[in-house]
């Protein structure tokens, strides 16, 4: 018997990297806590960790994703659409487009689902202090973009001026209508514009683009110098919103914007969500701009 | 690094003494292709007889072992709203890889890289890797081999031993204290020059064979120029998108992660499934958008991961010549001629 090759337990050593071996693919049971409908396509999900303890570790950064798994059904990437500071009480904007989210949209409160992460990159916040920020985002792009805002609202002194640039196809699209006041409140101008207008619209109309426009005929080029961008929203857009800012010197390196690719695992091991030499879950989701114009087929 | 020489029958007692305790998987011939040529596999043996020391080449890499095709990952017992997770990493015993060729080792060692050495350190993969006994064995260079252009025709680490056929007897290099301990109980012989100089010999004389090869010159920066190139286009049409090659290849690694669930809905299983950049859906997203719909852009990613990505990641490329991609391609698409072409394409291309 002594024969026997020595066993080796990989997950009694300790590993030398971030994060230990026996932490793969672990997942903080949490609850969904209610369920408000925002669109006709999309719900907002509050989800909260159940273990308090738990709940108080799960830090986060603006801009990072988590990994929401049901049981049998499936695990997708969703970014936290919730202010850093309540940490492990979570909120997810999520659309109805497939499998695990049109179950998500039949379930109740109280539902218990399974959350990895947080994980990827983030937008440098605090690099952003003293700047002007202009936070750009079409459609969707409201959701990931929801927590720098609410990063900015929660830290308002620490910058300068607050652009938010909101563009939908039409108003029934609108994201999170009921919070737009307080915005307002807190000293960040926020324009809104939809593509096709119905009846009731008193707003502008158009794509974004018109918007940056009249933000170029109203600030100076000195303002440009000390801003940053954040874009959220189709490759589509955010190119034509970068390359515009760019026109005006705004440095690409303080352009930020998030990628969306199908994801597995969220942790650089399933490949799925490479783009050009990288993984969008590792080195993402969010990049500066200089950085998607280097990366193969990013926009 | 310690070196010892052995008789060649002193090979059989040492399978036999590492075959009575432990699982022992090794290269045998699994029949005949269609033009009557050997056809091998890495399974396991019990029988010294039936290891093919001189296998050419496995059709499937030892991928299998390290990296199942299939795997669960997690299941689930569930009620109503609530339910557990229970997680296993599936770690087995320790077993013996008797008789890994070098680019395969190299091909662990690339995957030890991602799955092992980078953030989010893979268990599933560890628990078997760090739990596999590898005697690696030396080669002789196929049709379809370029593993001396990737670097990769030796192996540096990532073995327990690894034997060299010097003629008479076989030359044995030592990587690991459990290996040590194997060689002290069979007969062993400390080198001498004459040994040191066959070895030398085989090495070169193995060199001198290789007939496929791989110019890696600048090409990281090359698959960035001729990225849009139209020679991609032209493997693109003939390639039928059917995921053969990563199927095959030690070192590709993608997967997808598939949730299936008991008829009575009580309990459920997370399974990782190894996948291919070359099939249909493999970039598409919620919402149906597809970011590689053409074949051509998911061959041509398969080759920009490998030659470029990775290299720009790790230093060297996650291609380790082995030839088996080629080998199994129907399209008859293989690594030399693909990189070839597109050096070629920027000559031609007038840029
Ligand atoms: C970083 C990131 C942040 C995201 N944030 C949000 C968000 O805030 N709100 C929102 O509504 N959606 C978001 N998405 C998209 C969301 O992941 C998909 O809508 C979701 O995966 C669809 O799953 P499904 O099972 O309903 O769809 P199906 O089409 O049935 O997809 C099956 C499986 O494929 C994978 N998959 C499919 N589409 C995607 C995708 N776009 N990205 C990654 N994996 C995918 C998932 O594993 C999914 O379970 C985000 C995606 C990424 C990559
Ligand atoms: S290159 Fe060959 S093996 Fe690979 S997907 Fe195309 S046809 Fe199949
Ligand atoms: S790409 Fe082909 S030649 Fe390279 S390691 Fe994979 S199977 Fe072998
Ligand atoms: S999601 Fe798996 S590698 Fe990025």
């Amino acid at each position: 018997m002594d024969n026997k090759l020595p066993f080796n337990d990989v997950i009694d050593q300790r590993h030398h990297r971030r994060s230990d071996l026996s932490s793969f693919e672990y997942t903080h049971k949490a609850e969904i806590t209610s369920i408000h409908k925002l669109t006709e396509q999309e719900n907002l999900y509050r989800i909260q960790i159940i273990d308090p303890a738990e709940r108080e570790r799960f830090e986060f950064r603006p801009g990072q994703f988590l990994m929401l798994e049901l049981p049998g059904i499936g695990d997708a990437p969703f970014s936290i659409s919730s202010p850093p500071s309540r940490k492990g009480d979570v909120e997810l904007c999520i659309r109805k487009v497939g499998g695990l989210t049109s179950f998500l949209s039949r379930v109740e409160r109280g539902t218990h689902v399974g959350i990895r992460g947080p994980f990827g990159t983030s937008f440098p916040m605090e690099k952003m202090y003293g700047q002007n920020i202009m936070l750009i985002a079409g459609g969707l792009g409201l959701a990931p973009l929801r927590t720098p805002i609410s990063y900015v609202q929660e830290n308002r002194s620490r910058f300068n001026n607050v652009d938010i640039i909101y563009g939908t196809k039409d108003p029934l699209q609108l994201l999170f209508t009921y919070q737009y006041d307080m915005w307002r409140a807190d000293d960040m101008r926020l324009s809104i514009i939809v593509e096709k207008p119905d009846a009731s619209w008193q707003g502008r109309t158009g794509m974004i683009t018109r918007v940056i426009e009249e933000i170029f005929e109203e600030r100076d080029d000195a303002f440009f110098r000390n801003t940053y961008a954040i874009v959220c929203g189709p490759p589509i857009m955010f190119k034509f919103v970068c390359s515009m800012l760019n026109q005006k010197d705004l440095p690409m390196q303080k352009m930020f914007v998030s990628l969306e690719r199908r994801m597995h695992c969220g942790m650089g091991k399933c490949c799925r969500c490479n783009v050009g030499s990288t993984y969008t879950c590792l080195s993402g989701p969010v990049f500066d701009y200089w950085t998607v114009m280097n990366l193969k087929e990013a926009i | 690094m310690i070196f010892r020489v052995i008789e060649k029958a002193e090979l059989r007692s040492l399978f036999t003494m590492l075959s009575a305790a432990n699982r022992v998987i090794g290269p045998v011939g699994v029949g005949l292709d269609r033009s009557g040529r050997q056809l091998y596999g890495f399974e396991e043996v019990h029988d010294f007889d039936r290891v093919a020391l001189d296998y050419t080449m496995t059709s499937l890499s030892a991928k299998k072992y390290f990296l199942p095709y299939r795997e669960i990952m997690a299941t689930f017992t569930m009620d109503n709203k609530d339910w557990q997770k229970r997680i296993d990493y599936n770690i087995d015993a320790p077993f013996v890889f008797f008789g890994m060729h070098a680019c395969d080792i190299n091909a662990l060692n690339r995957l030890d890289k991602v799955l092992m050495g980078s953030v989010y350190p893979m268990p599933y993969y560890a628990a078997k890797r760090k739990n596999a006994f590898i005697i690696g064995i030396g080669c002789e260079p196929q049709p379809n081999c370029f593993c001396r252009s990737m670097g990769t025709d030796t192996a540096l680490h990532g073995f327990d031993m690894f034997i060299t056929d010097i003629g008479d007897r076989y030359f044995i290099e030592i990587q690991s204290d459990t290996a040590f301990n194997f060689l002290k109980k069979i007969r062993t012989g400390e080198p001498v020059e004459a040994d040191h100089l066959s070895f030398m010999k085989t090495g070169a004389g193995k060199n001198e064979k290789f007939a496929a090869s791989v110019d890696t010159t600048d090409l990281t920066k090359i698959l960035d120029m001729e990225f849009q190139s139209e020679v991609w286009k032209q493997w693109g049409d003939k390639c039928l998108g059917c995921g053969t090659c990563a199927n095959v290849c030690p070192t590709c690694y993608c997967y997808s992660v598939e949730e299936e669930v008991s008829i009575d809905l009580t309990a459920a299983a997370k399974v990782k499934k190894l996948y291919s950049c070359n099939l249909i859906d493999f970039a598409v997203v919620a919402g149906g958008h597809n970011f590689r719909p053409e074949r051509h852009s998911r061959l041509k990613y398969r080759y920009y991961h490998k030659h470029r990505g990775f290299v720009e990641a790790y230093e060297e490329s996650l291609c380790v010549g082995c030839g088996r991609c080629g080998e199994a391609c129907l399209a008859d698409i293989t690594v030399p001629e693909v990189i070839a072409s597109v050096r070629e394409g920027r000559k031609t291309d007038g840029q």
